[in-house]
């Protein structure tokens, strides 16, 4: 007993005390909560109610009715979608092996990557659009006579812009390069690596059945947050005269202002639907 | 016999100015369980990462049955390998882990679940094949390891300190486990340690490593016996270094005069060394020997003990004559009559092994 009484004693102290600190923290932590609910349920509640209220006839659906009518809807989402895919597969299939070699035979080199890899979120969307135009412009007359001429075409193709999915991809650079460093941080890559290979997997084996069903979670979160960037990226679709998702919102709601706001809320829930989808996803693989 | 020769020739391996490997040249027989010793940077885990393919070295050769597999990448050599570290697949389970080996070979599923549970019932854990990495302790995470390294039925078993991160008591069941498996399945294998207690109770063959090369290689009993160098004596074991005279075959030392055995420098003037459970020591008030310290260790006790000339010497006692000598009281001292290794003097050598 008496060796049992210093063991107990500790279990219990805390939880009385952290009991009174936690009520003043509940009441804290439910104001901040409610501020920060205030601040962004009363916009898009607001906006709800514009799209809902109609001042003539009062409740009506019409305005997201019209959504799935008009013109180019399902082509601009579908577009958008494609492009998010491609951009998700891309970034991964670049950054994931880059990050593995650098980590397993250059450590040397993981400064020189991450610095890299942070640049896309230094330099404005409209410097890095500028410059893609010019090259897209400068291209043709100057491979007028090679085999490159017809790539420099076929990227720009409007039905699938291959070009915007390089764009995104670099785009995304940053916010998958810290996924996965979180990702690959939190396990001992260069063991379990030496270990698949001592089990005479070779270097794609490792990849796929080592690597990624570990990295789950830093996967989902690199998908969705490059999910995120493509559905909501506006400026190099539109200066590249491409008509993705979020080109087409501000293309269709110029003069249909409950349709424009109701679109835009459509959308936002779309891209929470697809974010859960992907996160649940994500999780429930990890775990099993 | 499933094991087979591995021989170290050459080899030699920097990293950027640390010399990891400088010529190393050791061959391990058949079945043969060798244990690589050395203090952290003697290059005994570069050499094992050498055979399992993990680094290339500079120069020299790694040769397997004689056959040179130096250039043969990781995931095409014969070796199975337990690592420091826990090194088990998180996504998979104990059985999985096990067999993970043999689905990359595409070995059939039935058959498969039949080699894991048989390997699983072999390292003592036949229960806990749906078990995940996370759920198992540390000991079992490097049992279900072992299985694993053993699942392709490697000619070459390599223990990197597989123990190191393991608490004392399952170390040294689980070290003497991996030497019965050993036995019976007849592998060669190659243990990597740095504690040369583990090193020389399970191993056939110790090779004590120094700076890339081979110090000395032999069994156990040789190597703590009859340690070739000073560094050996030293690495291995606890050593006194006492003042003694060299005269003929003989060396002067502590009042006594001892035959000599090994190399002996040009000077008479040498560094006698003496295991600590060589040094006999009886109480007695007319003793010339003060006693400095003293501490208990359950099965011996060691002592420090002043002798009448200043020089300080440790000695090993059994643990129940401990009450015998109390601190600050006096002893005789005496040294086994055995053949004793000498070396040039080393001015700060005594105090070393005083506090070792």
């Amino acid at each position: 007993m008496a060796a049992l009484t210093p063991a107990a004693l500790p279990d219990v102290e805390p939880p009385a005390r952290s009991g009174g600190r936690g009520r003043r923290g509940g009441i804290w932590r439910g104001v901040v909560l409610v501020v920060a609910a205030l601040y962004f349920v009363t916009p898009l509640l607001a906006s709800f109610v514009f799209t809902v209220n109609d001042p003539m006839t009062g409740f009506t659906l019409d305005a997201y009715g019209e959504i799935f009518t008009a013109e180019g809807f399902a082509q601009s989402l579908l577009l958008s979608l494609g492009l998010a895919v491609a951009t998700i597969v891309l970034v991964l299939v670049l950054t994931l092996p880059a990050m593995l070699a650098v980590r397993l035979s250059a450590p040397r080199l993981r400064p020189v990557l991450e610095v890299l890899c942070t640049l896309p979120l230094v330099v404005p969307p409209i410097t890095f659009v500028a410059g893609i135009s010019t090259v897209l412009r400068w291209g043709p007359d100057y491979l007028a006579a090679t085999p490159f001429y017809q790539t420099i075409i076929s990227i720009q193709n409007p039905a699938f812009p291959v070009v915007l999915v390089i764009a995104y991809a670099v785009l995304a650079l940053p916010f998958v390069y810290r996924a996965l460093d979180a990702g690959l941080g939190a396990m001992d890559v260069r063991t379990l690596v030496e270990a698949a290979r001592n089990c005479g997997a070779s270097w794609p084996v490792v990849l796929l059945r080592v690597i990624v069903p570990n990295l789950k979670s830093g996967l989902a979160s690199a998908s969705f947050l490059t999910l995120a960037l493509v559905l909501g990226e506006y400026t190099i679709a539109r200066l590249l005269g491409f008509q993705p998702f979020s080109v087409w919102i501000v293309t269709i709601s110029g003069a249909n202002a409950p349709l424009s706001v109701a679109v835009s809320i459509f959308s936002l829930l779309l891209t929470w639907l697809l974010l859960l989808v992907l996160s649940t996803a994500g999780t429930r693989r990890s775990r099993s | 016999m499933n094991g087979a020769q591995v021989e170290f020739r050459g080899l030699r391996r920097t990293f950027g100015t640390t010399v990891a490997l400088d010529g190393l040249d050791l061959t391990v027989a058949p079945g043969e369980l060798i244990a690589l010793l050395g203090p952290s940077g003697c290059g005994k885990t570069t050499a094992l990462r050498c055979v399992a393919g993990f680094e290339t070295p500079d120069q020299g050769a790694v040769l397997l049955d004689g056959e040179d597999i130096t250039r043969v990448p990781a995931n095409r050599r014969d070796a199975g390998m337990v690592f420091q570290s826990y090194s088990l697949f998180p996504n998979l389970n104990a059985r999985d882990n096990v067999a993970f080996g043999m689905r990359v070979r595409k070995v059939p599923t039935a058959r498969r679940h039949a080699r894991a549970a048989e390997l699983l019932e072999l390292v003592g854990l036949p229960s806990h094949g749906d078990r995940y990495p996370h759920q198992l302790s540390g000991g079992q995470q490097q049992r279900v390891a072992l299985a694993r390294a053993l699942a392709l039925e490697p000619r070459v078993l390599l223990l990197d300190e597989p123990l190191s991160a393991l608490d004392a008591k399952v170390r040294v069941t689980l070290r003497e486990e991996i030497r019965r498996l050993q036995l019976s399945l007849g592998i060669t294998t190659i243990f990597v340690t740095h504690d040369q207690e583990e090193a020389l109770s399970v191993a056939d063959h110790v090779a004590v490593l120094r700076e890339g090369r081979l110090e000395q290689s032999g069994p156990p009993a040789e190597i703590y016996d009859r340690p070739a160098t000073p560094f050996v004596a030293e690495f291995v074991g606890t050593m006194n270094h006492l003042p003694g005279r060299l005269s003929g075959d003989l060396v002067e030392v502590a009042g006594q005069r001892l035959p000599v055995h090994g190399d002996r420098p040009g000077t008479p003037e040498v560094d006698v060394l003496v295991r600590p459970e060589t040094v006999l020591v009886t109480p007695g008030e007319d003793g010339d020997a003060l006693i400095v310290t003293s501490s208990f260790r359950g099965a011996s006790v060691r002592l420090l003990l002043r002798l009448g000339d200043g020089t300080e010497i440790v000695a090993d006692l059994p643990g129940h004559d401990a009450a015998r000598f109390a601190l600050g009281g006096r002893a005789n001292v005496r040294l086994v009559e055995r053949p004793v290794l000498v070396a040039a003097r080393t001015p700060a050598a005594a105090a070393e092994a005083v506090s070792a």
